[in-house]
Order: C-alpha cells, then sequence, then structure tokens
C-alpha cells in the first residue's frame, strides 16, 4: 500500500551545544540505525533525546559530526526537505483542519489533488485501524484516536524515517500498553525505520529491535537488543535503569576467568567478568531481585549472604522481600508465591544466597543507591 | 441569575450592592445612555431657531439624514472615509502581522524587551505630538525630503501632504498599538510545535501562514481590524494636522456642524458614523467566521 521503504540513519561523531549554554545537549553520539528498524532511544528526562531527534528531522543541526539518512549527509537541509517525518510528544495535529485535511496537509504542500488526498486520508486511517472518522473535526476525538491520526499525518508524506518524540505518554496506562503493539504493527506493515525515544523503558523493551540507553548530557551508554540490556548491561548506568537491580559497590580482590571476586561491605561477593576488570579497581555487583534465593543448608552456590527482614509486599504470585544489609543497604528479593510459600517474619535474619552467573560486576559509576 | 443574587449578598452585602447599583448604574446611564439619547433625539429634529423649539414645526424627522444623500460633496467625504479608513486598517495590518509575529514566535530575551518598548514608549507621547513629530518628518523642508533629496532619489521636494497619503501614513503608525497587540496575543497562543509539523511536513513559510498562523489568529486580527478601522474613522486630529483640502474626513464634517450651531445635523452624521462602524463589525466578524463570543476570549 505504501511505497515508502525505511533509510539507514547514521550519527557519526555527533555533539550538540545549544548556544550560550555550558554543557553539551548530545555527546559524541555514534549510532547506526538499519533501514527498516524499530530503534528506541531510552533515558531520563532532559538528557537530550529530543535533541537527538530535532537533529533528525533537520529542526537543529550538529555542532560536531554529521547525521546521515540513507548515506547522504543532512547539514544544511531543512526539516520540509528531509524524508522524514515527526510525531510530536502533545501531536502537534491541527484543530482548524478535519482528520482528512490532517492527515492530507503533507500532500496539499505537494500539490496532490484533493480527492486523491481524501483517498490517501481514508487509505492510512484503515492502515491505523482508525476507518471512517476523516470528516471529524481532531477535537472530537479521544487521545488515542489523535495518536492514530497523528501516525497517519507522518505516514502520509510517506517518509523514510519516522520520528516518534514520547508519543504515548499522554494516554493512560491501558492505552499505552494496547498502542505499543499498535505502533509495532504498523511499523510492520509499512517498513519505515522509526526513530523512537521514551523514558519508559516498558515502552523501550517491548517494542524496538534495539535500544539506544542514553545518560545525562546525551551519553549514549549501550546500544543493544532490550534481552542484551536486560541481562549483560555495560555501565552500572544501565543495570540501575533498566529493570530494577540490587547494587553492592566494592573493590576487586581477585579475578578468575570470566569471573571476579569483589569484597564489599556485604560481603565477598563473586560476579561474571565480562568486561575485564582488574584487581584493585573499584566495581559494583549488581544482582536482580528475582535472582535472590533463600539459602538451605545444603545450598552450594557462591555468594550466601545473612541480612535481616525489614518488611516484605504480597503482591499475589510473588511476594516482594524488602532486607538490611550488613552495609547499611537496602536489598530487594522477589520471591515466587506458588501458594504455600511461608511469609518471612520482619526482623528476622535470614541467609539468601545468588549464583555468581547472575552476579554482574561493572566498572562504579553513579547509581541511585549503592 | 438568583444564584448571582445571593452570591454578591454574600460578597458585599446589602449595603455594598446599593452602593455598586448606585454607581455603576449612575455611570451608565448618565455618562453613556442618556448623551447617546439625546444626540439620537437632536439627529431626527430640525434646526430651529430657539423661539420655535417646541412649537409646531419641532417633529421627528429624516431630513438631516437626507442631507447626506442629497449632498454630493458630503457623500463623496463619507465614502472617501470608509475607503480611506479601510486602507488605513490594511497598511496597519501588513506592517504590523509580521512584527507579531516576530514577537511572538521568534524573539528571546532582550531582543523581545527591546522592540516592545520601542513599539511601546513612543505611546508615552500624546498623540498630537506624534502627529505634529510626522508633519516636520514630511514637509517641503522636513527629514524625509531631505534625505530623498540627498540621494538623489528626489530632485525638488515631493509634497507628501498634498492628497491622503500623510493622513493614512500618520493614522496607520498612530494606531499600530491596537493592531499589534490582538495579533500578538493571538499568535502567541499558536502552539509552536503545530508550526514545526507543518514544516516538517515540507510546507513553505507562505503556506504555513496561510494555512495554520493565520486561521489560528483570525480572532486578533478581526479585533486588530475593528479597533483600527473604528479609530481611523473617527480619527478628527490625524486629518487636521496632517490632512490637506482633498484628504476631508468626515468626522471634519461632523464637527464643523457643531461648530457652526447647527447640532441637528452634527449629530445626525455622528449617528450615522456609529452606524458604519456598527456594520464594519459585522462584516468583519461574517468575514472571518468568529462569534462575538470567541473575540471576547
Ligand atoms: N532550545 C534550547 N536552548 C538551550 N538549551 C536547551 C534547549 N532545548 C533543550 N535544552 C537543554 O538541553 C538538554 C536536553 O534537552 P532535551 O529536550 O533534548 O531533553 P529530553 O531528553 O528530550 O528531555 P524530556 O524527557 O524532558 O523531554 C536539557 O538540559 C535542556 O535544558
Ligand atoms: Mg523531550
Amino acid at each position: 500500500m505504501l511505497k515508502s521503504v525505511g533509510e539507514a540513519v547514521e550519527f557519526n561523531h555527533v555533539s550538540m551545544r545549544y548556544p550560550g549554554t555550558e554543557s553539551n545537549a548530545v555527546t559524541d553520539a555514534n549510532v547506526h540505525i538499519k533501514a527498516g528498524e524499530f530503534f528506541s532511544f531510552l533515558g531520563p528526562s532532559g538528557c537530550g533525546k529530543t535533541t537527538l531527534l530535532r537533529l533528525v528531522s533537520g529542526f537543529l543541526d550538529p555542532t560536531e559530526g554529521e547525521v546521515r539518512i540513507g548515506g547522504k549527509d543532512m547539514r544544511g537541509i531543512g526539516p520540509n526537505k528531509r524524508p522524514t517525518a515527526m510525531i510530536f510528544q502533545n501531536l502537534a495535529l491541527f484543530p482548524l483542519m478535519s482528520v482528512a485535511q490532517n492527515i492530507g496537509f503533507g500532500l496539499e504542500v505537494r500539490g496532490v489533488s484533493k480527492t486523491e488526498r481524501l483517498k490517501k486520508a481514508v487509505e492510512l486511517l484503515e492502515l491505523v485501524d482508525l476507518p471512517g472518522v476523516e470528516n471529524k473535526m481532531v477535537g472530537d476525538l479521544s487521545g488515542g484516536q489523535m495518536q492514530r491520526v497523528a501516525i497517519a499525518r507522518g505516514l502520509a508524506v510517506e517518509p523514510a524515517v519516522l520520528l516518534l518524540d514520547e508519543p504515548l505518554s499522554a494516554l493512560d496506562l491501558k492505552l499505552r500498553q494496547h498502542m505499543r503493539t499498535e505502533l509495532r504493527k504498523i511499523q510492520r506493515r509499512t517498513g519505515v525505520t522509526f526513530v523512537y525515544i521514551t523514558h519508559d523503558q516498558g515502552e523501550a523493551l517491548t517494542m524496538s529491535d534495539r535500544v539506544g540507553v542514553m545518560t545525562g548530557q546525551g551519553v549514549i551508554d549501550q546500544i543493544a537488543t532490550a534481552d542484551q540490556l536486560y541481562n549483560e548491561p555495560q555501565t552500572a548506568f544501565v543495570a540501575d535503569f533498566v529493570g530494577e537491580n540490587n547494587a553492592f559497590a566494592g573493590a576487586v580482590t581477585e579475578t578468575d576467568g570470566d569471573y571476579a571476586i569483589l569484597n564489599t561491605e556485604s560481603g565477598s561477593l563473586k560476579g561474571r567478568n565480562r568486561l575485564n576488570l582488574n584487581s584493585g579497581q573499584k566495581a559494583i555487583a549488581f544482582v536482580r531481585p528475582e535472582a535472590i534465593l533463600l539459602a538451605e543448608d545444603s545450598t552450594a552456590v557462591e555468594n550466601i549472604l545473612k541480612f535481616t527482614v525489614k518488611n516484605l509486599s504480597f503482591e499475589g504470585s510473588f511476594i516482594t522481600v524488602f532486607l538490611d544489609t550488613p552495609g547499611g543497604q537496602t536489598c530487594v528479593m522477589k520471591q515466587n508465591n506458588d501458594g504455600s510459600t511461608p511469609l518471612m517474619q520482619t526482623g528476622t535474619e535470614i541467609k539468601v544466597c545468588f549464583s555468581a552467573e547472575n552476579t554482574q560486576l561493572l566498572p562504579y559509576g553513579e547509581v541511585s543507591y549503592a | 441569575m438568583r444564584k448571582l443574587w445571593q452570591d454578591a449578598k454574600h460578597n458585599f452585602g446589602n449595603i455594598g450592592i446599593i452602593f455598586i447599583l448606585a454607581t455603576v448604574g449612575g455611570w451608565f446611564i448618565f455618562m453613556i445612555l442618556l448623551p447617546q439619547l439625546i444626540m439620537i433625539d437632536y439627529s431626527f429634529r430640525p434646526l430651529l431657531p430657539l423661539r420655535k423649539i417646541g412649537g409646531p414645526e419641532d417633529v421627528y424627522t429624516l431630513k438631516n439624514y437626507m442631507v447626506l444623500f442629497t449632498t454630493p460633496l458630503h457623500r463623496a467625504i463619507f465614502f472617501k472615509t470608509i475607503w480611506s479608513s479601510i486602507i488605513v486598517t490594511f497598511v496597519a495590518f501588513a506592517i504590523c502581522y509580521p512584527i507579531s509575529y516576530y514577537l511572538a514566535k521568534m524573539a528571546r530575551g532582550a531582543r523581545f524587551s527591546l522592540l516592545m518598548m520601542g513599539i511601546i514608549i513612543p505611546y508615552w507621547i500624546n498623540e498630537l505630538l506624534r502627529l505634529f513629530a510626522w508633519q516636520l518628518i514630511l514637509s517641503d523642508v522636513g527629514i524625509l525630503n531631505n534625505i530623498l533629496m540627498f540621494l538623489g532619489i528626489a530632485g525638488e521636494p515631493i509634497n507628501f501632504r498634498s492628497g491622503n497619503s500623510a493622513v493614512i501614513l500618520g493614522m496607520a503608525y498612530a494606531y499600530i498599538l491596537f493592531m499589534i497587540f490582538p495579533l500578538y496575543n493571538a499568535i502567541e497562543s499558536l502552539d509552536s510545535n503545530q508550526i514545526d509539523a507543518a514544516r516538517d511536513l515540507g510546507s513553505s513559510w507562505f503556506r504555513i501562514h496561510r494555512r495554520i498562523v493565520i486561521p489560528h489568529a483570525k480572532p486578533g486580527i478581526a479585533v486588530g481590524c475593528i479597533m483600527t478601522f473604528m479609530l481611523a474613522a473617527g480619527s478628527i486630529a490625524a486629518p487636521l494636522l496632517l490632512g490637506s483640502p482633498s484628504s476631508f474626513w468626515f468626522t471634519q464634517l461632523i464637527y464643523t456642524n457643531f461648530e457652526t450651531a447647527n447640532w441637528n445635523q452634527g449629530a445626525a452624521y455622528a449617528m450615522v458614523l456609529a452606524g458604519l462602524c456598527l456594520i464594519f463589525i459585522m462584516l468583519m466578524l461574517k468575514l472571518f467566521k468568529v462569534s462575538l463570543k470567541e473575540l471576547t476570549k
């Protein structure tokens, strides 16, 4: 139905600093987004996501480096001349126009006749599963419907790259989850390259082929698939930001092949040493709450620790247990509940364990708690 | 209505309400309603010597209004005033739209304050003084002629004040503020993302203004045009100070009538002018498809 095919987007050593500011909004970004890929940038508020997107759409040009779309350097090419379409954070639909006029606006600009525009609008509304609303005013639509109209308006100009700036953040939870699958479907149907930015890791992990995780000043820490990000984070920030994690800071005492031993306030911990940390280096051991188990006397895993139960919250299929560590921090543990799991008593000391395989050693970095 | 009354009673008490009704009501009746009614009354009575007032000849008549249709000169002045006021409105809009857009969507920080001050500060000076300044600029030995002759564009002084142009220019300048503020307010309230979105979809700047900015700013444009037109049509100082015999304004006609003690004729013409403004308001509202409610937003 749509002729457009996605094109690759490349960031080559792209840095961006707004005039009159002290620090970079984007720092040395090197990303190669493949044609037809669903790529997400994930990062906390203010980390430079919107700036990155505006560098692709052409509202900004980088202070250093180059942005290439389909292999072509885009410097100096305005937003009206790039093969991109942007879905704005607040959608920015034209309230004085009907749905069909909104969708047809980009075609009107290109001199397409009115009947052609209407035909295309109807077609696109079909594509985004919102048939029959072409004559409504956009103000009469619900949030999710407006969302789809905005996407249809973007797709109408047959862009090679669709840029989405947190388009779901204004929707309620249920609709947001529904739209995730819808967006993914639309992307597959059209083959357009999607560059999606969000601060919601759930969105990024469920929809994307690959995710780039950003930290402050627009530094991209890691580019990987969702499972790689979750299972093999490359930096302390990624380990901390993506999913829940317990962090134990310390120094490496000895290395042992793929593993190393970290001396922390809670005790010695053995973990995977994927990044080849050396003895004496400051590091953090990360353990997921679901990887922490109650230790039996007979358990034979590497890391066994004694913690005190602080409190617990019963969530049905699992129980979240908050533990006080000897180092004075809180450790979270998720216990599966099969219906007969006895509840722990607060204040009691328990023995927990986790395998070295499930423990990630990463170079020291700022995390929310450690 | 009852709710309103009870709220008022709760907020102000009985004495308060009486005070408010007395002052507001008094102001409305004595300052607005009565003078207008007296003018209307005057406009429908013939001009009579003092001793005949109240006599058998003092009856309501349309005679004063008919004068406008039977005197070709007056009619010409009337239509010329309308036409010139429309031109003033147009010129003011053409000057103010880019300025307002720049102020609302592009200027930031110091540049914004500077431009805003540049627009407002001249209004701290009396309108008459500003018009005198224009007189000086446009006179035969004025700055403009000096510059033009210095640049060799004009061989001898141009008489800017011969036709309508000086009056139109002076008025367009005098009423810029009344055009800029409604425009600025309207454009400012447009979400800048809509402009970006249109641009992103490939639109030229011209089309962005035609399809996005101007439709959004319609109520502001209507208000600005109505104010400028009414001020221009009702202006007396600008045509007096900058005008030539050929730029005689309808207000000057009204003024002359009052001066020569023909209050009845003057009142009738004043009513015609008021009617004209009313018609213009209606026309603008129709043209811009704006309702009165939207205007007061
Ligand atoms: N026009 C601008 N001028 C100066 N600084 C800016 C401008 N726009 C953004 N910044 C700064 O650049 C940094 C990155 O901003 P950006 O809007 O890209 O963040 P973001 O990740 O999109 O944030 P959010 O999640 O809140 O939308 C911020 O520190 C911001 O203050
Ligand atoms: Mg943003």
